[in-house]
């Protein structure tokens, strides 16, 4: 292929993944601010932002990773913590083992930066055949993970200037996790690990005290989705791509 | 340098460690074509409503329900945050109207 066809066809790649992506821009844009604005009012300026939004690169994560930045949670709580916040991301990679493979060292990228966002759009797409599907997947999860890192820094670099009290405003991370409880009670058919969380959740902090009950909490769940699985009714649950 | 500095850069790096773990995860173990074991399954498709519940009461551990204003603002606020949505099912008004709302609650009416 010539030079000038490459750019030619590289710019058509672009704008498809552009289009495509649209809908991410704003939601990880907005999502992204608001982080910023939480880390920011934490103590941490738009350096941390870039940086954290560069290598973990993960929606509800960062927002718990604020609250763990000034030390006291022991590494295996973070550890713990962090897989099982994450957990529903080995199962996303299933659906695209082959299709990353091939991609040699771009896969790697491909690996990392598949968030929620981003597996959706790669499962939803039906790339025009004069396009090429690598450069495709590509091009959508690097301008997913733009967006969100500008919207981060962004966030940061405003909360540094907002004049009015701002107190209170920590309160979006707890609608976000209301929100996603809410849409997952719609997705699943079984309300019973809802519950179970729930339950294990608000006993264990009765019981370990606010400092040290997630680890608990995360176990004991665990354990009963493990016991009760058996009676769970599992249906569309977790959606399947190809 | 500082503990300032170096925590919070260790706790990122354990973080950015564990998430690409997951991420990795089903390409270390199944890239060779193996079935995925039913138990990996069963908890990936359980687990993660539980974990938003348990991150729901993470969120508020903090409210002291004895002290005044005994969690009110809170649970005013997680209240509208859920009929909002499920009312119009849009992320950002259920957030930002919620969020606000908060603000509102514990500068104004409860300060």
């Amino acid at each position: 292929m010539s030079i000038t066809k490459k750019k030619e066809a590289f710019k058509e790649t672009l704008k498809y993944a552009f289009m495509q992506t649209l809908p991410v821009l704003f939601g990880y844009v907005f999502m992204g601010m608001a982080f910023g604005i939480l880390l920011e009012k934490a103590g941490y300026n738009f350096i941390w932002a870039f940086f954290i939004s560069l290598i973990i690169y993960a929606g509800s994560m960062q927002f718990v990773l604020i609250g763990m930045l000034g030390g006291g949670m022991g590494l295996l709580s973070m550890i713990v913590l962090t897989l099982s916040v994450q957990s529903r991301h080995i199962f996303y990679g299933l659906s695209f083992i082959e299709k990353f493979k091939a991609m040699g060292k771009w896969g790697w990228y491909m690996i990392f930066s598949l968030t929620d966002e981003t597996y959706s759009l790669l499962c939803g797409m039906s790339i025009p055949k004069e396009l090429n599907q690598k450069q495709v997947f590509f091009a959508v999860a690097a301008l997913d993970q733009s967006y969100w890192i500008i919207g981060c820094t962004l966030g940061a670099v405003i909360g540094s200037f907002i004049g009015f009290d701002t107190t209170g405003i920590d309160f979006a991370m707890t609608a976000l996790f209301v929100v996603i409880f809410i849409e997952q009670w719609y997705s699943y058919q079984s309300h019973l690990p809802a519950l179970v969380g729930m339950v294990c959740g608000v006993a264990s902090l009765v019981i370990f005290g606010a400092g040290a009950f997630i680890l608990p909490a995360l176990i004991a769940s665990v354990c009963l989705l493990l016991v009760f699985k058996n009676s769970i009714k599992q249906g569309e649950n977790q959606e399947v791509c190809q | 340098m500082s503990a300032d500095f170096i925590i919070p850069f260790y706790v990122i790096l354990v973080v950015a460690a564990c998430t690409f773990l997951t991420r990795f995860l089903p390409f270390a173990l199944f890239g060779g074509g193996k079935e995925v074991p039913a138990l990996v399954k069963t908890l990936g498709d359980l687990l993660p409503p539980a974990v938003i519940a348990i991150l729901v009461v993470y969120c508020l551990k903090g409210v002291d329900l004895m002290a005044a204003p005994h969690g009110f603002p809170e649970f005013i606020a997680v209240a509208i945050v859920a009929l909002l949505h499920i009312w119009k099912r849009n992320n950002l008004l259920s957030i930002g109207g919620g969020t606000l709302l908060y603000m509102v609650l514990i500068q104004v009416v409860f300060s």
